[in-house]
């Protein structure tokens, strides 16, 4: 299978034209190899070599000269070789080689070796280097312990989810998964065979903590080392089955618990949870005269879960799997002697109303608006942001990516914007205090 | 007798682009790559710099064995198609084995054309096309004191350049037409790379043809139509190429100057294909079949043919051939992107700095740009291509794309194809 590589991502919308990526690659490169051009409507674009995976730089060099690293997916220039024909200038139609004044020879970008100064000094972020690349190379290697084919809707990142955690948490594990999206995707299996490689067992939704404690104390008493892993929703977690939950953290059971919060009961026929914002449409808080969608706020799970002292509390996010994975190594780690919490927003492309395709794109606006915070905890350091937007969008950027809020009144739209201010607000000084004693 | 799913003959641009092709769709089906060549794949492009000694014969290559292991390509050298049995898909080799094939792709690219000039068979003459070639012709300019290169195209250009740099040669270049590089560009442009030639002190005889060849001493005295005598004990013929065809014979494919292909590269016979200089296929221009024996043709259409061979269905149609070169004379640049000729209600603008040595021009038609050529000026060939085949309007700022085609083209790339 191909190799992921890292990149040099650039966002249009975030690029005011300041030019200094120019500054910085001509000042490391001796001339610039990136140019930021205007576009149309007072826009941007760039002209950047794309690293490009079946590069036409590379088949019409007639030296070899040109090389694609399929390791790095960078693609090399060979100066030796190099003939200054100018025939990839021609072959590439993105003017990602071309020709240096000063040299007469061809320049393009090689990315400054895995650490590009373009982008280290964009002031925006408009460019970045994207590194996620590391953990599908991982990722690749390791078992997968879930069945081919899980049934998921379409467009859904619960699948994506389970099978990047299970390889992770590797083959010595049991799994506990509750009534819910998890094991209706498949994972206790079908027909009399089992969805995973690894044991999985389907409890109540009221006893799912409980009897993962139990089990996982049982093979402590055998001497057998293995990591008891819930994947539960949010319906489960924090309604009908919080009293386990509450219960096994409170008394420090070694278990990775993680919820995929798709703010409902989706499995069901999308009925609200406790998770469920204020002003979305569900089936049992539907919109019409009388009803204008859900009319209580969520419950905060994952503050809760922190104010247990749980060895690990952590908030993620699917759009930011870089992010994910280092919670995930550090929750793992944890269960080991303690309770651990990964608490991961779940977008459902069928209950929230979106496209199938928008998934990550929906992810993300809810951490970009706030309405979503990146934070994790331990009892030593307390809480701390790990992403947060420089400058949050308005809500309505996140509330628009979708069908379930399009009917709010713009009171209804106020008042989630301030529960936003308010629980950033909270959260922000649990961090600075947290901060402040280290 | 060997057996295989895919067989390609030919080992240059458009052999390498289809197995690249086929590995991306179909990873494990059987390929074997028969050439003619005893070498690795190089490109006859590289050659001149060959003769210069900037290239080292022995790195001049495009792929190495490690290419063909890890592509799963049973890669055989020294292996000359002979005939082709389309009916029972047998391909026949010089030294009589066989290979059964489900899809072939034919990519023996063109070979040098000998001028039917009276008495040339009976003269030592090189041509260039091959690795040999290229390192004989580089032997024989460490030796010679008087050269003819027979054609002004870009090959005899090349390599009366390598000529006069190697010292102690007398050039001369014999060209039929009034100017050299008229494939590619104007008269005014030639005449700039036409100075720099005689400025470097090789001779052109442009509007003169050699009637007549005979032996003298080591090499050869070739008559000029206008009476003149020239002589030479290194004689280079690069008057063209043309497909050499031979192995078709009987096979029922259909072919004219070459092997006609439809815009997927296939010829008239199923099962097999064609791509690159021995490949017939459509001009962007005419519409009609026509060759285009250049280096960007033959990886696209050997691209093309590798799809469809494979059965991709991500497979665009060919779009048409492009005229494109670049070429560089004596550290100055000259690019050529698409077509030269003017038709009627076309608009032609041109810029022209001699002191500098400067030249820009452009040709528009039908609100879409047709041909652009530079002499010391850069833009992006590549952008300009996509312009020209994607047709794009620029009747609403001709004036500004052709004061800084670089930035212009590179704004309309960001937003047409980004
Ligand atoms: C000196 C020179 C300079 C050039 N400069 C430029 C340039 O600047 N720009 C440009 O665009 N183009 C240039 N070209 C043209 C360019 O090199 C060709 O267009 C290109 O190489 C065509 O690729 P191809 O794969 O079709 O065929 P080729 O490169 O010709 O390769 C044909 C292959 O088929 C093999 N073969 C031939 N006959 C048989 C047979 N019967 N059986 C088995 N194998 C066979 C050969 O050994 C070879 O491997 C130049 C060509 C030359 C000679």
């Amino acid at each position: 299978m191909g190799n992921a590589c890292n990149t040099i991502t650039f966002n249009a919308a975030q690029c005011d034209g300041c030019g200094l990526c120019m500054t910085a690659c001509a000042e490391t490169k001796g001339s610039a190899r990136i140019q930021v051009l205007p576009a149309e409507d007072k826009t941007y674009a760039l002209s950047l070599c794309r690293q490009c995976g079946d590069p036409h730089c590379v088949s019409t060099c007639p030296t070899g000269a040109l090389t694609k690293d399929v390791d790095t997916g960078v693609i090399a220039w060979n100066g030796d070789k190099c003939v200054d024909c100018l025939l990839c200038t021609v072959g590439c139609s993105y003017a990602g080689i071309s020709l240096d004044a000063q040299t007469r020879r061809v320049v393009k970008c090689d990315t400054c070796d895995g650490a590009p100064a373009c982008a280290a000094a964009c002031p925006t972020k408009a460019l970045r280097y994207v590194t996620t690349a590391r953990i599908y190379n991982e990722v690749r290697d390791w078992e997968d312990l879930f069945a081919p084919g899980l049934s998921g809707c379409q467009g859904c990142n619960t699948e994506l989810l389970m099978r990047h955690t299970m390889r992770r948490v590797g083959p010595d594990s049991v799994l506990a998964t509750p009534p819910g999206c998890v094991p209706g995707m498949g994972s206790v299996g079908f027909n009399g065979l089992a969805g995973t490689k690894v044991p999985v067992f389907h409890p109540l939704l009221t006893n799912t903590a409980a009897m993962l404690a139990g089990v996982k104390r049982q093979y402590n008493r055998l001497g057998r080392e293995v990591t008891a892993i819930a994947i539960a929703g949010d319906g489960g977690a924090a309604d009908v089955g919080f009293q386990s939950l509450s219960g096994a953290a409170e008394r420090g059971e070694q278990m990775l618990f993680m919820v995929i919060d798709n703010e409902g009961y989706m499995n069901t026929g999308m009925q609200r949870s406790g998770c469920t914002p204020f002003g979305a449409w569900t089936s049992t808080t539907p919109v019409g005269p009388e009803s204008r969608g859900k009319s209580q706020d969520a419950k905060n799970l994952p503050l809760i879960m922190m104010q247990h002292r749980c060895a690990y509390v952590a908030t993620a996010s699917t759009a930011y799997m870089e992010d994910f994975y280092d919670k995930l190594d550090r929750a793992i780690q944890a269960a080991k002697t303690g309770f651990a919490y990964l608490h991961v927003y779940s977008p459902c492309t069928t209950g929230w109303r979106f496209p199938a395709d928008q998934n990550m794109e929906v992810a993300r606006k809810a951490v970009e608006t706030n309405f979503v915070l990146l934070w994790e905890y331990t009892p030593g350091q307390g809480l701390r942001f790990t992403h947060a937007p420089d400058n949050p969008l308005p809500v309505t950027a996140y509330l628009k990516v979708m069908g379930r809020f399009r009917h709010l009144s713009p009171e209804q739209i106020s008042h989630i914007q301030n529960k936003i201010e308010e629980n950033s607000a909270f959260v922000t000084s649990l961090a600075q205090s947290a901060a402040a004693q280290a | 007798m060997d057996a295989t799913q895919y067989l390609i003959v030919g080992s240059s641009h458009a052999a390498i682009e289809a197995v690249n092709a086929i590995r991306l769709h179909d990873a494990e089906g059987s390929l074997t790559l028969a050439t003619k060549d005893s070498q690795l794949p190089y490109s006859p492009t590289v050659l001149p710099y060959v003769v210069s000694g900037r290239s080292s014969p022995d790195r001049a290559f495009l792929r190495d064995d490690n290419f063909f292991a890890r592509q799963k390509v049973d890669f055989r050298r020294g292996c000359a198609l002979s005939a082709l049995d389309p009916q029972r898909k047998l391909a026949r080799f010089a030294d009589g084995s066989e290979i059964a094939f489900d899809k072939i792709l034919l990519a023996t690219g063109a070979a040098p054309v000998r001028p039917p000039i009276p008495g040339l068979d009976t003269v030592p003459c090189h041509v260039l096309r091959t690795l040999d070639d290229a390192t004989g012709l580089r032997a024989a300019s460490g030796r010679a004191r008087r050269a003819v290169v027979l054609g002004g195209g870009l090959v005899g250009m090349h390599a009366a350049e390598n000529l006069v740099e190697a010292g102690q040669v007398e050039v001369t270049i014999v060209e039929m037409n009034s100017q050299v590089m008229g494939g590619y560009f104007d008269a005014t442009a030639a005449a700039l790379i036409e100075k720099a030639f005689a400025a470097h002190g090789a001779r052109l005889l442009t509007g003169h043809k050699v009637v007549a060849a005979a032996p003298a001493g080591q090499g050869a005295v070739l008559a000029l139509d206008n009476g003149e005598n020239l002589e030479a004990d290194l004689l280079l013929v690069a008057v063209g190429v043309q497909p050499d065809l031979g192995y078709l014979n009987g096979s029922g494919v259909a072919c004219q100057a070459g092997i006609l292909v439809d815009d997927t590269m296939q010829t008239s016979a199923a099962g097999v294909w064609a791509a690159g200089d021995c490949a017939q296929a459509r001009n962007f221009f005419t519409g009609t079949n026509t060759l285009n024996a250049i280096l960007p043709a033959a990886a696209e259409q050997g691209r093309i043919a590798g799809m469809a061979m494979a059965g991709d269905s991500d497979l665009k149609p060919y779009r048409g051939g492009v005229p494109l070169n670049t070429y560089r004379f004596f550290g100055h640049h000259a690019l050529s992107v698409g077509n030269g000729d003017a038709p009627p209600g076309a608009e032609v603008m041109t810029r022209l700095d001699e002191a500098q040595g400067r030249y820009l021009k452009a040709i528009f038609h039908e609100d879409c740009l047709r041909g652009i050529f530079a002499i010391d000026e850069f833009f992006d060939g590549g952008v300009m291509w996509e312009l020209i085949r994607r047709r794009i309007d620029l009747s609403a700022m001709r004036e500004r794309f052709f004061a800084d085609p670089l930035a212009a083209g590179r704004e309309l790339m960001s937003q047409h194809w980004r």
